[in-house]
Order: C-alpha cells, then sequence, then structure tokens
C-alpha cells in the first residue's frame, strides 16, 4: 500500500521528476518460453520515461513478444511462461500479485490492425473507462473528447460520435484506437506496428500523433520500418533471435551502431 | 493406343453425363415437390383458413394451429436461443481446445441429427408424465411441453452457429478490449457476442425454420387441440400436427385444407432460410 | 486533481469483483454447455426407463420376434427394425450414387456461374419441413408408383402375382422375384418410402460431398490434369481417395437422418406390422410406428414403443458416432 501512495505522490507531482530520470520500465533477465521454443533470451533494458523507444529487428526476432510482456496480454493463451521480472516504477509486474486491472489502465496498448469495437465512435473510447471509473455523464463526454482530441481524432468523429466505429478509415480506425488505449491514461503506451496496416499518409498521421504524445506517456513503439523508428523514436533496441544486440540512442544506433550484426541490419546487408 | 484413349474418353464422357443427369434429377424432385405444394395450397387458399378454427372440420379453417405454431416455436425458441447463445460461447471462449469441450462439440453435433421422435418421447417423459401425476392422472399434455420439445431441436443448431461465429472473431478484438483491462465476461457478452451478433441471429432463424416445420416431437407433447387456445400450458395444435392429422383423414375437403396449411409452412420457413441467407452475405461482404 | 486517487484507489475491489464475475459467467455458461449432455443423456434414459417393462418382459426375444400383437400383449421389435434398416438402405442406394453425382456436377463439371444458383436450390430441398416430404409423397407420388412404376416393376423383375410365375429376370436372378412380389394394390411400400428417404437425404449427402471435394488441394487436381486424366479420373483417382473418410462420414450423416426420419416414412410406409419379403408390400418402421401408435398406446404397448425408441436412438446414436468421427479425420488434415 505505502509503495502506491508513493506511485500516488509522484503521479501527483511529476515536475519534481529528477532530471535524470529513473527508467519508466526497467528488465531485467528476461526469458519467455512457448511450446518448449525460447523466444526471448535474457533481455535487459531500461526504458526511459516521456521518450519514444523503438524496437526494430527482422520478424520473428521478439520484438512483438517483447512488447506483449510488457502489459502481460500474452497471459491469455495457455503455455506461455515469463520469467525474470519487468519494473513499472519499481514494482515487479510478471508477479501474479500485480492487478492486471491495475496493470493494464497503467500500461494501454494499440495493435498491428485497427481493431474497432462493434460500438459507436463514442461508445469505443467510453468502453474502457467506464470500467475503470465511475463518471457522471458530462465527465464521461469530456473525458472522450479530451482523448479524441489528443488523438487528433476530434475534428472528423466530432459529427458522428454516434455513428459506428466501422464506419472509419483505416486511418481513422487506428487514431481512434489510439484515443481508446490514452482515454484510461495509462503512463506507458505500448504500439505493436500501429503503422504497418496503413497508407502513407495515414501512417504520417500517426507518426506526428506520436511525437505529440511523447510528452504525456512513456512511448514503446515496434516496427519493421527502419526509417519509422528513426522518425520517430529518441531510442532504439536492435533484436536479433531473441536476444537484445543492441540498445542506445536512436541516433548513434542508426550512424554508428556498435555491433556487427546491427550495421548489417541497418545498411540491408542482411541474412 | 486409339482403342484405349477412345475407353477413357468416353467413360469420361459417360460419368459426365450421369452427374449432368443426376443432379436434373434433384432439381426435378425440387421442383415437383415445390410446384404440387403450391398448387394444391394455393387452390385451397382461403380467409377461413386464418379466421376458422379447425373444430368445423372441412368447413373449418387453421386459425387455432397457426396461432399454436406460433406459441409453441416462440417458447421453443426463447428456451434455446439464451441457452445455446451461452453454451456456444462456452465453447468458442472458454473451452475452445480443451477436451472436454471438444467432447461436447462432438455431441452437439450428434444431437444436431437426433432422432426428433425420440426427443418428443424424452418431453413426454419430463413433462408430460410427471405434470400428469401432478393432475390426478389427467394426461396434461400441453403447448409449452411441445415448445421444450422444439427448444431441444433448436438448441444444437444454435450452439453450433454461436461456436462457429464466434471463433470467426478475429483473436485481436480480444486483445484490444483485454489491453484496456476488461474482464473476459464483459469482452464476451458486450465485445465478441456483438461482433458475432448477425452469425448468431443468422443461427436462431436457422434453428426456428427447421423447428417450424417440425411435427413428430410434437404428437406426445402439444398433442393438439381442436380449439382456440393461448394457454401455453393447455393442449395446444399446431399447423404440422394439424396437416398431418387432416393428410390421414379420407375426405377430400381436409387434403385440401392440409395442403393449405403445407403450402402455408413451406413458404415461411423458404422465406426464413431465404432471410437468414440473406442476412449472413450481407455480413461476409461488408467485412 | 482528485480523479487519479480515485482511479488508483479503485481497482484492487474491483479486480476481485471481476474475477467473481468471471467465475459466475463461466459457470453459467458451462451449466448451459452441459445442457447438450443432458439432453441426449437424459433421451436415452428416458427411452430406456419407459421401455424397461418390455425389456423385462420380453428381454432378448425383443428383438428377434416379428410379433406385434396388443390382443395377447406380445410385442417384438423385428419388423420395425426390419422396416428402418430396409428403408434406410434403399435410401443410401439410390441417394449415394445420385448424391456423388450433384457433387462432381457442382464441384468440376458445371460452369462456374452455375454452380452456386444450382447447389442453393439443392440446399433448399434439405429445408422443407419432413411433413411435406411426407404430403407429396402420400398424395403425389405414391399413387404415380402404384399407377406407373410398380406394374413395371412386378412385370420385369418380380413374380406374376396371378399365377405365381417369375419374370425372365426372377428366373435367373435368386429372391428377385420375391422381392419384387405384390398382389397390394397400392402405392405405400417399403420400396416408395426408401425412394421418398432418398429424395430427403440427397441434399444432405450432396451438400457434405461437395463442400470435402473444395477441400482438395488445386496442385493435386492440377498435378493429376498435367498428365492427361480426365475430369472423371481425376474425381475416381485423387478427388475422391483423398475425401475418402470425410465422404463416407457425410453418407453415414445422410443414414443418420434417413434411420430417424418419421413424418416423410409413415405417410407411405403403410403401416402393416408384418414382415414381408417384397419390397412393393407396406410395412413399418421404429418411428412410423411410435408416431402411430404412442398416444393410444397404454401399459405394456407404450413401453414396447419406448423400448423401440431406445433401439432408435442407440443405434442413430453410434451411426452419427461414426459419421462425425469421419468427418473429423478430414478436418484435422487439413488444419495441419
Amino acid at each position: 500500500m505505502t509503495s502506491r501512495s508513493m506511485n500516488a505522490a509522484l503521479a501527483l507531482a511529476p515536475s519534481m521528476a529528477p532530471p535524470v530520470a529513473e527508467p519508466k520500465l526497467k528488465v531485467r533477465d528476461l526469458h519467455f518460453h512457448y511450446d518448449g521454443f525460447h523466444a526471448l533470451k535474457n533481455i535487459g533494458m531500461d526504458i526511459p520515461e516521456s521518450q519514444v523507444t523503438a524496437i526494430i529487428g527482422p520478424s520473428g526476432c521478439g520484438k512483438s513478444t517483447l512488447l506483449r510482456i510488457f502489459n502481460r496480454i500474452y497471459a491469455i493463451y495457455p503455455k506461455l511462461k515469463a520469467t525474470g521480472s519487468i519494473e513499472l516504477d519499481g514494482e515487479n509486474i510478471l508477479d501474479p500479485r500485480y492487478s492486471m486491472n491495475r496493470l493494464r489502465s497503467k500500461v494501454g496498448m494499440v495493435f498491428q490492425k485497427p481493431v474497432p469495437f462493434p460500438m459507436t465512435i463514442f461508445e469505443n473510447v467510453a468502453y474502457g473507462i467506464r470500467h475503470h471509473e465511475r463518471l457522471s455523464r458530462a465527465d464521461l463526454e469530456a473525458r472522450v473528447e479530451q482523448a479524441l482530441r489528443a488523438a487528433a481524432l476530434w475534428d472528423e468523429a466530432k459529427d458522428k460520435l454516434k455513428a459506428n466505429a466501422l464506419g472509419l478509415s483505416g486511418g481513422q480506425q487506428q487514431r481512434l484506437c489510439i484515443a481508446r488505449a490514452i482515454a484510461l491514461k495509462p503512463e506507458v503506451l505500448l504500439l505493436d506496428e500501429p503503422t504497418s496496416a496503413l497508407d502513407p499518409i495515414a501512417t504520417g498521421r500517426i507518426e506526428q500523433l506520436i511525437e505529440e504524445l511523447k510528452s504525456q506517456f512513456t512511448i514503446v513503439i515496434v516496427t519493421h520500418n527502419m526509417q519509422q523508428a528513426a522518425r520517430v523514436s529518441d531510442r532504439t533496441a536492435f533484436m536479433y533471435l531473441g536476444e537484445l544486440v543492441e540498445f542506445d540512442e536512436t541516433e548513434k544506433i542508426f550512424t554508428k551502431p556498435g555491433k556487427k550484426q546491427t550495421e548489417d541490419y541497418i545498411t540491408g546487408r542482411f541474412g | 493406343m486409339d482403342a484405349l484413349y477412345l475407353r477413357r474418353r468416353l467413360t469420361n464422357a459417360l460419368a459426365l453425363v450421369l452427374s449432368t443427369a443426376a443432379t436434373l434429377v434433384g432439381l426435378a424432385f425440387l421442383a415437383w415437390i415445390l410446384w404440387e405444394t403450391l398448387r394444391q395450397g394455393i387452390a385451397a387458399l382461403d380467409l377461413k383458413l386464418f379466421t376458422k378454427i379447425t373444430a368445423y372440420g372441412d368447413q373449418g379453417g387453421l386459425a387455432n394451429a397457426m396461432v399454436g405454431s406460433l406459441i409453441i416455436n416462440v417458447v421453443g425458441i426463447a428456451i434455446a436461443t439464451p441457452v445455446g447463445v451461452l453454451a456456444g460461447t462456452w465453447l468458442a471462449e472458454y473451452a475452445n481446445r480443451t477436451r472436454l469441450g471438444e467432447t461436447i462439440r462432438f455431441l452437439n453435433d450428434i444431437l444436431l441429427s437426433a432422432p426428433s421422435i425420440v426427443m418428443g418421447l424424452f418431453v413426454y417423459t419430463i413433462i408430460v408424465l410427471p405434470s400428469t401425476a401432478l393432475s390426478d392422472g389427467n394426461t396434461t399434455f400441453s403447448g409449452f411441453a411441445g415448445g421444450v420439445a422444439l427448444a431441444l431441436i433448436a438448441l444444437p443448431v444454435i450452439v453450433r452457429t454461436t461456436d462457429e461465429m464466434l471463433r470467426l472473431v478475429p483473436s485481436t478484438l480480444r486483445e484490444a478490449a483485454l489491453s484496456l483491462g476488461v474482464p473476459q465476461w464483459k469482452l464476451t457478452s458486450q465485445i465478441l457476442l456483438r461482433a458475432a451478433r448477425s452469425g448468431i441471429v443468422t443461427g436462431v432463424l436457422l434453428a426456428l425454420a427447421r423447428i417450424s416445420g417440425e411435427t413428430a416431437p410434437l404428437l406426445f407433447t402439444a398433442f393438439g387441440n381442436n380449439f382456440m387456445t393461448l394457454d401455453p400450458m393447455d393442449k395446444m395444435s399446431s399447423l404440422p400436427q394439424v396437416i398431418y392429422q387432416y393428410a390421414n383423414d379420407p375426405g377430400e375437403a381436409m387434403h385440401a385444407l392440409a395442403w393449405a396449411g403445407a403450402f402455408v409452412v413451406t413458404l415461411f420457413v423458404l422465406l426464413l432460410s431465404l432471410a437468414s441467407r440473406l442476412l449472413f452475405t450481407r455480413k461476409v461482404s461488408h467485412d | 486533481m482528485p480523479e487519479p486517487v480515485i482511479a488508483i484507489a479503485a481497482p484492487e475491489h474491483r479486480a476481485t469483483r471481476d474475477a467473481r464475475h468471471d467465475r459466475l459467467f463461466a459457470g453459467l455458461l458451462k451449466a448451459c454447455a452441459f445442457l447438450v449432455l443432458a439432453a441426449l443423456l437424459g433421451a436415452a434414459f428416458a427411452t430406456l426407463w419407459g421401455g424397461r417393462e418390455a425389456f423385462d418382459t420380453f428381454g432378448w426375444r425383443f428383438l428377434t420376434s416379428a410379433a406385434w400383437d396388443p390382443g395377447s400383449q406380445e410385442y417384438g421389435a423385428l419388423v420395425p427394425v426390419y422396416g428402418t434398416l430396409a428403408t434406410s438402405a434403399i435410401a443410401l442406394l439410390i441417394a449415394v450414387p445420385v448424391s456423388f453425382g450433384i457433387a462432381l456436377y457442382l464441384s468440376e463439371v458445371a460452369p462456374r456461374w452455375l454452380r452456386t444458383p444450382v447447389a442453393s436450390a439443392i440446399e433448399l430441398l434439405a429445408g422443407i419441413p419432413s411433413i411435406i416430404y411426407g404430403m407429396w409423397g402420400l398424395f403425389v407420388f405414391a399413387p404415380f408408383f402404384a399407377e406407373h412404376i410398380k406394374p413395371w416393376l412386378t412385370t420385369y423383375l418380380g413374380n406374376n402375382p396371378d399365377d405365381g410365375n417369375p419374370s425372365w429376370v426372377a428366373g435367373h436372378v435368386p429372391f428377385i422375384g420375391k422381392m419384387f412380389a405384390s398382389d397390394y394394390p397400392f402405392g405405400a411400400s417399403i420400396l416408395t418410402a426408401g425412394i421418398v428417404l432418398a429424395i430427403m437425404i440427397i441434399p444432405f449427402i450432396s451438400s457434405v460431398m461437395r463442400e470435402v471435394f473444395q477441400t482438395v488441394p488445386t496442385r493435386l487436381k492440377e498435378s493429376a490434369y498435367a498428365l492427361g486424366s480426365s475430369t472423371w479420373e481425376v474425381s475416381w483417382d485423387i478427388v475422391l481417395p483423398y475425401t475418402r473418410s470425410a465422404v463416407i462420414g457425410g453418407i453415414f450423416l445422410g443414414l443418420g437422418r434417413a434411420l430417424g426420419e418419421t413424418m416423410a416414412v409413415t405417410f407411405v410406409l403403410g403401416n402393416a406390422m408384418d414382415l414381408s419379403a417384397s419390397l412393393l408390400d407396406p410395412g413399418a418402421s421404429i418411428a412410423s410406428t411410435i408416431a402411430n401408435q404412442f398416444s393410444e398406446a397404454v401399459g405394456l404397448q407404450k413401453s414396447a414403443l419406448m423400448a423401440l425408441a431406445f433401439l432408435l436412438f442407440v443405434v442413430t446414436f453410434v451411426v452419427l458416432l461414426i459419421a462425425r468421427l469421419m468427418l473429423r479425420r478430414l478436418a484435422s488434415r487439413e488444419g495441419r
């Protein structure tokens, strides 16, 4: 209970954050197995607060798997096992005692393909809020508007909040999913290849949005698109065959990578 | 060499001709059956069908049977829909790929084609017999018992379509909801079932089409009643049961009434299957 | 900003409440699923319990006796069991080749634009209620059969009803004469019921066959065509062996339907509780016997009818079990 009040104190006093930021997520000795396959090997990394961290690597390297451990979404499937620790503000989220509700309200996620719920646009955003908080109608509407504005969807959606979300374009649907995730006021936002199903213009808007959101959220983005990682992220992790090969400032990774494997991947001389 | 080729070509031609003929035979019987139902049914159509009850015999109509059919079908669907949807949801969302789930899914497929007359006798045993015992030995057939018998026939249809439709819902939708911290029961009841809604409605319509023509399970449950009743605890007539009774009657006028009833039932069933088909293709084309 | 305090304090209670609701919800769902099991078990036990008096009284004799006499209270299952098996066998004999033809036509022969409408039309046949088949059989097909088909059969295949002399075929093939002899003038018979049943199950079997034929990989068919095989050879040598177990499953599914069908059969079977070698004589099936007699039966007769229902249920259960197992084998291969 003490740690919770400490968290509350921290959350209420963001300005008091020390200049050299304590990492938001601290990954240590993380291993992941499924069906006897050792998918992640001894991962350790510190993800800084209020920055964008990109995870890149060839397909099958485990980058999505890693992301899906950060909110334990993998736990809905049987036979998957993660060992090691991931500390969110100092508390190990892999500890079974760490409440799933609390974790998911602190760590939001946006998926590869836009997955609007089969409801109206308004309900899509309000749905998650209602589950965590009891708000008056007016407060709820304000929160939905706030989230839609933050996701740069308000202007396009404000006149059709009662319309079915499936009627939006792919890019709009993805921004709706971002709105839905940030409406819960999470601290960390996980983006799993959020633009891979979108056209270049929609992709551009999402990237711009990521730039805007990073002041409020710690963002971790998995992408197969190196240019995207270079454009949006502050730090980049390169993974290969379930191992974290290199993790450094994005500029350094893309200009003078420390490892041969990273350089080969960046320059396209891979495989 | 030439003889071999010739024989192969002849065999092939013969097979293709026979397969075409088989299809034509199938279509011919379909046309024959529908045509007779249409012809004899329309010839016997009369306003009194809808206004008079079966108590008047060949001077009467089918009003009480139509009302009875409606009530019995509604009871059947009202029981089978919630149970079937929940059971199908369990199979798809909670027990998919488990041994128990596979077994129940398998048994449900068997129930789907189990003889309906046995289901009628089952309901006779569990509902009619006990209520007879409770009412001093007066045999108490009832529309409700008929509805339960039909529910047993509709149940596996609804279970199966719900199960299949939910398994078509992409797992990303589940992940998206769970990543918001939504509990499984809310995810299932408010999101997944909604996403699969049109498919499930299709299943319910198919089940309704299936039970609307069922006769055998009603003979010993709803039994029949020559008078109009709206009380589901009373004996109740239904269109298929009256058709069965009238077709076995020697009187020509009764046969005409039976054809009229057959026409109404067939029309209803075919319209239902058409509606479910339209609903489903619309859903698919949207995806 | 008071919000965060609420947002942080709430989840703990919520988590336990969610967990409880989740358990309740899962329990409710599971209970509903078990009703499927209960329906099957219940039907078996109810009929077994209802038939206990008959089973006790007659023992194994119930299965072998052809008697069905309310006067002397003697009941045996042989006549209805024979009628059920004979009508179903005739139905399969007709329906299997026709269904195969239809499935072949719809998956290999017909021009593409014609496939969907024809398949839908055939499936429409499956949607027609069985009582309509029964009425059509009684008023349309049975008279047609008596007038046009039966005389031809008795003349060319059976023994002559007037002098008992065999036809040419009957003189050369054993049993045929008796199978197609009849001095009964009406259309209702075991053969008629078998034909009506065949029409009923054709859409079931053909749609299963068509579905499984479509699971055959195109490359497999293409490589056979590339060797110069004809459509028929590809179908018979490649498609059919590849889908064999599912095709048998489809046939058993049709058999399950035929065995338990009541209304289509009751109208055209004639309901005679006699054992006759002739397929042109009337007979009885389990389902038709129950439908005809149950509401007026009392005591031992009622119990005998329940016992019949139990037999029917067990037999169809086994047949459908085999059908589903066969069908599943293809499904699991497809999954791989």
